[in-house]
């Protein structure tokens, strides 16, 4: 059972006061996609045994999302961001980069 | 105007702690950008506090502003007030962008009286309730059991939980439950 | 026989009798006692039967690690089954029943298992039942469910109560002994919140029985201090009879507390920001042939019966060892006054301090020698002796009530591997131990397990103080505290030889022996069992273990792990650190349902959610029906009706005079801001801004793959809000989903959304004489000119704030009243008694399921299940062809969502009109597929009596369903076929007339 620091309420939630909300950082697909794209945007999703970026929400409390990395194997935390990115942040990257120098970076 | 009924009708029970629900009192949610000056300048204005910080919830008189996100305040006040008061809140926001809504009927709001509150909020809630860690004045919003609720502490020996009106018949049983003589756990003196 | 000692006791209470009975047996035991020690003291030492020879079983340990004595306790509604009786303490008036046994404990028919023992071996299941097939199911499995199993399960609802608790600490210390307790002093006095459990009902662990000194001083004068010195601090929280059930991820612990008052079990659900495991070590047995018969124990065990509740064994224990441990129990029964006829040391060195002291005492010691086996009828009566270099050549049979064996000591380590830590093998101490170069890691990859002690594979008890003292300040620097650096207490103990490995006993025992020496004693798995899963390519220690059964067994191996091991690496060759473990998972001990459950049952079982009028409608006659969480009346049923009966009544009064509905329910979400039009028209097929203030608009949402997953009716309030109707079952969802778009996507957009759901108490005011009850509560003018249909007002109603939407789901003159929660009984009752004079009924569900299928309306959940689309319900009307763009646009542009052959809604009607379809009804074109099955090209979706057009009616999706009307199609229902016509989906007022009054 995982724990969360939410980062925008600052409170260490509990997975009971968290949804996941999958895959991280996905963009999109509009009405001018083409099927391909539409089709990957639906359902192809990154599964990694490792780093992984997430999107989870704080229901049972301020009810916002928010960006999670962690890894996948080992469920640690490298750290937890905000939802309005499009990207995970420097100070995150790092924070990976400081603990998995063979990691190849955000896909 | 017909007599307001609260969802639990004032339901009390007294066993290791007393859990009372109080009578009928105004709530009004106010959603708008709490770092913007004129918001915390508009709830001032309106009920004499100044905006919380983060996991807070201030009182002054019949008033009290709890902190829900960083978008949304839960504004207390005596039942009879609270249409005036959603009014006050939202003129004195004028153009800045805000939701505000009188709530007074979609909560319940239940007071648990003795020391033993913690240990009875402990058998539900993830939330850290030791002395130390959770104090009067602290606000927050978690589950009970199955249910949502936002619960915080007055006084030493006084706490305060609401929930949706709907399910403060399931939130009463349980802790009256919770709260059966001999039934607590003992953890802080 | 084994009895209770005139003096002595540690932990008994003599002035206390408890009085408890067994199988029907009278007994007495004292306050203090275990059910195992009472057992024991009134010569109870059969105390069940094996898993699958049913061979009798006497108690073997003394703590959770016990194999056998597993009781059933209670009766009726407490009655709990598989209760261990070393664990469970001795209360008055305890009803104790045994298992696995019948007719009874001493006369067992199933024990005719033993003679076919030889046929039973390890993959005895597999091999034996698996022809012919069709045995299985009526003969094999029921004789075998008959013979096999422990305790019954109980046939009653449990009449206790269990709850949850909800603890954070700095610092977790599993296990009270004295290194558990030194780790929590200097962790506490690092300044750090501190939880100390214990699963014992005292602190010191081994410490205090074993002889062991703090300072110069007995140990139990330190335990005591330094329990004393840790209660008198605030951030100090200890709890005795809790067992630490599981590590799990992120330092969250389990724990399951035998609670004294309150409720029976409390499970403890705890964050941890580390962990310290000192959780002991558990003692082996040795492998000898007979070492299953009852009055064989391990040694340790011996000595705590002894030393803690003053039980004898028997005048006469045998001591069988290979270290310098059990020594401590041969002079603990002479120090009591019991008789040790020998030491049975499988080395052929013997000296140490340990050994010297017994032999001062007169206890004959035989280095070298081991048991051949064990005798006696129906429990011990003596054992035979060998030398342990031989195969078993019987020396001498030495006559003894009891056998105290041991084959060292194995690291409780659990809590560490459960948690991911890894092992490493101790050659010399012959053990596994926690490996601190691969510790379980936390959230931060920062070791979050420390073990300490025994459970560290600091066996020696002089050092365990000593590592739980650098655990406990290990613990604090990890957290960043300041730990104490000053010299902490010095335990002693007499220094103790080194163990030898004795995995077989004696060394070259024959199969005949082999067959007999039991590795897993509730199981029932021999050596040659293990043997033999090896020999047939079982070599993983995970395949031989679930092919042997061995350690799966309620126990979980606790026992028979190492001895396990050690034989498949003999088998394969192999050293036992290249065989490894199996894993270890949570529970270390069981939790019972009950506990799991907590306070979630019975009426807590789960929150239902409840309207404003809810008391009124259950005062008056309401069969509920479940709608999402929430409960609604199904219908109002009078005395002397049918559910049917009111139904129908309810249907036909709305339709010709005036029915008043509950619906509360529905989803009620305020959406606000410069750019609300611009999100709900994102969010709603249809285009929602240009909307005017006071009117209404029914909408659809769809998800991102194009199907409808709630729909309502959207009223613009102002410029800048719309107020969102959704289903009963969607207000919550599609808040969420709002929120979402709005978080994630979206944000520089602004709105803001508030779910009014809880806040409104809404009625619907349905039927001919709606607007003249509403007229007569007076304060808003309703008339068609100032309220036309699809509109909405606001005002002063009967006195109470009120919303008046006119709009309908009934094809009726139809208003919706939305007032605060707190004024809904009393407008329901202004409605009820000005309505009296135009027959006003309630009505529920059921009857307004009834009246949308008339009008051919579509329900959520109904015609849609997550693979229907808007066109496929014929709505395409409510879909926009300008937008650039919503939420489900691109998804119904792809092929399979644009197929001329979907299957698409219809209106059905029976050729007998007083058949009504069953609800999901396929209909089949009579032609089968290559798979055999028969294609279906639709089905029922909703189904119906109905009153108002007196036949039944049904809705249906349809393989080109609306280009077919008037055809008639066949529906399946299970014997053979029904036969309905395919119709418009409107069957009642078509041209829409009476909504408008």
């Amino acid at each position: 059972m995982l724990q969360l620091e939410c980062p925008v309420c600052g409170v260490l939630a509990d997975e009971t006061e968290l949804v996941p909300g999958g895959e991280a950082h996905l963009q999109r697909a509009g009405p001018d996609s083409t099927d391909d794209a539409f089709a990957d945007y639906l359902f192809t999703r990154a599964n990694p045994r490792g780093v992984h970026f997430e999107r989870w929400c704080h229901v049972y409390g301020c009810g916002k999302w928010f960006h999670a990395a962690r890894d996948t194997a080992t469920l640690e935390v490298f750290g937890t961001y905000s939802a309005q990115t499009t990207a995970p942040p420097d100070d995150i990257v790092a924070a990976i980069r400081a603990r998995r120098p063979e990691w190849e970076g955000p896909a | 105007m017909a007599e307001a009924m609260t969802a639990l009708g004032g339901a009390a029970t007294e066993g290791a702690i007393r859990v009372a629900e109080a009578p009928p009192t105004g709530m009004i949610a106010l959603r708008a950008d709490l770092s913007t000056r004129a918001v915390g300048k508009a709830v001032k204005e309106a009920t004499g506090i100044a905006l919380p910080r983060a996991l807070r919830i201030e009182t002054a008189k019949d008033r009290s502003v709890a902190w829900m996100a960083p978008d949304e305040v839960l504004v207390f006040c005596p039942w009879e007030k609270a249409a005036g008061l959603a009014a006050d809140l939202s003129e004195g926001l004028g153009d800045t962008p805000h939701l505000v809504a009188d709530m007074s009927s979609a909560r319940a709001l239940i007071d648990l009286s003795g020391p033993g509150w913690r240990e009875v909020l402990a058998k539900g809630t993830p939330v850290d309730l030791a002395p130390g860690a959770f104090g009067p004045g602290d606000f927050r919003r978690t589950r009970l059991g199955q249910v949502a609720v936002a619960i915080w502490a007055s006084g030493p020996e006084r706490a305060h939980l609401i929930c949706f009106r709907s399910v403060a018949g399931f939130v009463f049983d349980w802790l009256s439950m919770a709260a059966a003589r001999d039934s607590l756990p003992g953890l802080w003196r | 026989m084994s009895t209770r000692l005139a003096t002595g006791g540690t932990r008994i209470d003599r002035s206390q009798r408890l009085g408890f009975t067994w199988d029907g047996q009278p007994l007495q035991g004292f306050a203090g006692d275990t059910l195992a020690s009472a057992l024991l003291a009134n010569n109870q030492v059969l105390v069940g039967r094996s898993f699958k020879y049913h061979r009798p079983r006497g108690v073997v340990a003394a703590g959770p690690e016990e194999p056998n004595a597993l009781v059933g306790l209670g009766t009726g509604g407490s009655f709990e089954p598989n209760a261990r009786a070393t664990t469970t303490a001795l209360a008055d008036g305890m009803l104790v029943a045994s298992q696995n046994a019948w007719p009874g404990l001493a006369h067992d028919v199933g024990v005719v298992n033993g003679w076919l023992s030889r046929f039973l071996r390890a993959g005895f299941y597999y091999k034996t039942f698996l022809w012919p097939r069709a045995f299985w199911k009526r003969l094999y499995e029921p004789a075998i469910r008959r013979a096999a199993g422990l305790g019954r399960a109980p046939d009653r609802a449990d009449a206790d109560r269990y709850e949850y608790l909800y603890l954070h600490a700095d610092v977790l210390v599993a296990g009270g002994g004295i290194a558990g307790l030194a780790a929590a002093r200097e962790a506490a006095q690092a300044g750090l919140r501190v939880l100390l459990i214990e699963q014992e009902a005292c602190w010191g662990g081994r410490a205090a029985t074993d002889g062991v000194t703090v300072d110069g001083k007995p140990a139990a004068d330190w335990v005591a201090g330094t329990v004393a010195e840790l209660q008198a601090m605030e951030t100090v929280t200890l709890r005795l009879r809790t067992t630490v059930t599981g590590v799990h991820d992120h330092g969250f612990v389990t724990a399951l507390e035998a609670a004294d008052a309150g409720p029976r079990q409390r499970l403890w659900r705890i964050r941890a920001r580390h962990i310290v495991a000192a959780t002991g070590a558990i003692e082996r047995p040795l492998p000898f042939a007979q070492n299953d018969r009852p009055g064989v124990m391990l040694a340790g065990a011996v000595r705590d019966y002894a030393v803690h509740y003053a039980v004898s064994p028997g005048d006469r224990t045998v001591v069988v060892t290979n270290n310098d441990d059990a020594y401590r129990t041969a002079i603990a029964l002479r120090e009591a006054g019991l008789t040790v006829p020998a030491i049975l040391d499988a080395r052929l060195r013997v000296e140490g301090a340990l050994p010297e002291r017994a032999r001062a005492m007169g206890i004959p010691i035989k280095p070298g020698h081991a048991v051949a086996g064990s005798v006696g009828r129906g429990r011990v009566e003596g054992v035979a002796v060998c030398v342990q270099a031989g195969e078993g050549a019987v020396l001498e049979t030495i006559p003894c009530e009891a056998v105290a064996m041991s084959g060292g000591w194995s690291p409780t380590v659990h809590l560490w591997s459960q948690a991911g830590g890894k092992l490493r093998w101790d050659a010399a101490q012959l053990l596994f131990r926690p490996d601190p170069a691969r510790p379980p890691i936390g959230a931060d990859g920062a070791a979050i397990v420390t073990a300490a002690g025994a459970a560290n594979g600091v066996l020696p008890a002089g050092d365990c103080l000593e590592d739980g003292v650098a655990a406990g300040r290990a613990a604090a620097k990890a957290l960043g505290a300041k730990p104490q650096t000053g010299k902490a207490a010095t335990a002693a103990a007499p220094e103790e030889a080194p163990i030898e490995a004795v995995w077989c006993m004696p060394q070259g025992a024959p199969p005949a022996l082999r067959d007999k020496i039991w590795l897993d004693f509730q199981n029932d798995v021999t050596m040659s069992d293990v043997a033999l899963a090896a020999r047939e390519g079982y070599e993983s220690v995970e395949h031989a273990k679930r092919y042997t059964t061995l350690g799966m067994a309620t126990d979980q191996g606790k026992l028979s792990n190492i001895g396990g091991l050690a034989v498949l690496a003999e088998a394969r060759g192999a050293t036992i650190p290249e065989i490894g473990t199996t894993t270890f998972r949570p529970p270390f001990t069981p939790v019972t349902l009950g506990a799991i459950g907590g306070e979630a049952r019975g009426a807590l079982f789960k929150p239902t959610r409840k309207t404003a009028m809810d008391g009124w409608h259950d005062a008056n006659g309401a069969v509920w029906e479940p709608v999402a969480d929430w409960r609604r009346p199904f219908c109002y049923r009078k005395p002397g009706e049918t559910v049917d009966q009111a139904v129908a009544r309810e249907v036909r009064n709305t339709r010709r005079n005036l029915g008043i509905l509950d619906a509360s329910t529905l989803g009620k979400i305020l959406v606000t801001g410069p750019d609300a039009g611009r999100f709900v028209d994102t969010l709603y097929t249809n285009r929602m801004s240009t909307l005017k203030p006071g009117r209404c608009r029914y909408g659809l949402m769809c998800n991102e793959n194009g199907f409808l997953f709630d729909d309502g009716v959207v009223a613009r309030i102002d410029d800048h809000s719309f107020l969102c109707h959704t289903t009963s079952g969607g207000s919550d969802h599609v808040h969420a989903w709002m929120e979402e778009w709005l978080q994630t996507e979206w944000w520089d957009w602004q709105v803001y959304t508030a779910n009014l759901t809880e806040q409104f108490a809404q009625i619907a005011v349905v039927g001919p004489q709606a607007r003249a009850v509403l007229e007569a509560l007076g304060g808003i003018d309703l008339s068609a000119d100032a309220l036309p249909f699809m509109g909405w007002t606001e005002g002063t109603l009967a006195g109470i704030p009120a919303r008046v939407f006119r709009i309908s789901f009934s094809g009726e003159l139809s208003f919706e009243i939305a007032v605060p929660a707190a004024h809904g009984q009393a407008l329901w009752d202004r409605l009820m008694a000005a309505g009296a004079a135009h027959a006003i009924a309630p009505y529920g569900t059921e009857a307004l399921h009834i009246m949308r299928a008339e009008k051919g309306f579509i329900m959520i959940g109904d015609e849609t299940d997550g693979t229907v689309t808007p066109q496929d319900l014929g709505l395409d009307w409510a879909v926009s062809k300008k937008k650039d763009d919503f939420l489900g646009k691109r998804a119904q542009a792809r092929a399979d969502l644009t197929r001329p052959d979907r299957w698409r809604l219809v209106g059905l009607q029976t050729l007998d009109p007083r058949t009504r379809l069953p609800d999901g009804a396929h209909a089949v074109d009579g032609t089968v597929l290559p798979t055999g099955i028969r294609r279906t090209i639709g089905r029922v979706t909703s189904t119906y009596m109905s009153p108002t057009l007196d036949r039944s009616i049904a809705l249906g999706l349809v393989e080109r369903g609306p280009e077919r009307i008037g055809e008639v199609i066949r529906f399946a229902d299970g014997r053979g076929h029904i036969e309905a016509r395919i119709v418009d989906p409107v069957f009642y007022d078509p041209q829409g007339e009476r909504q408008n009054g």
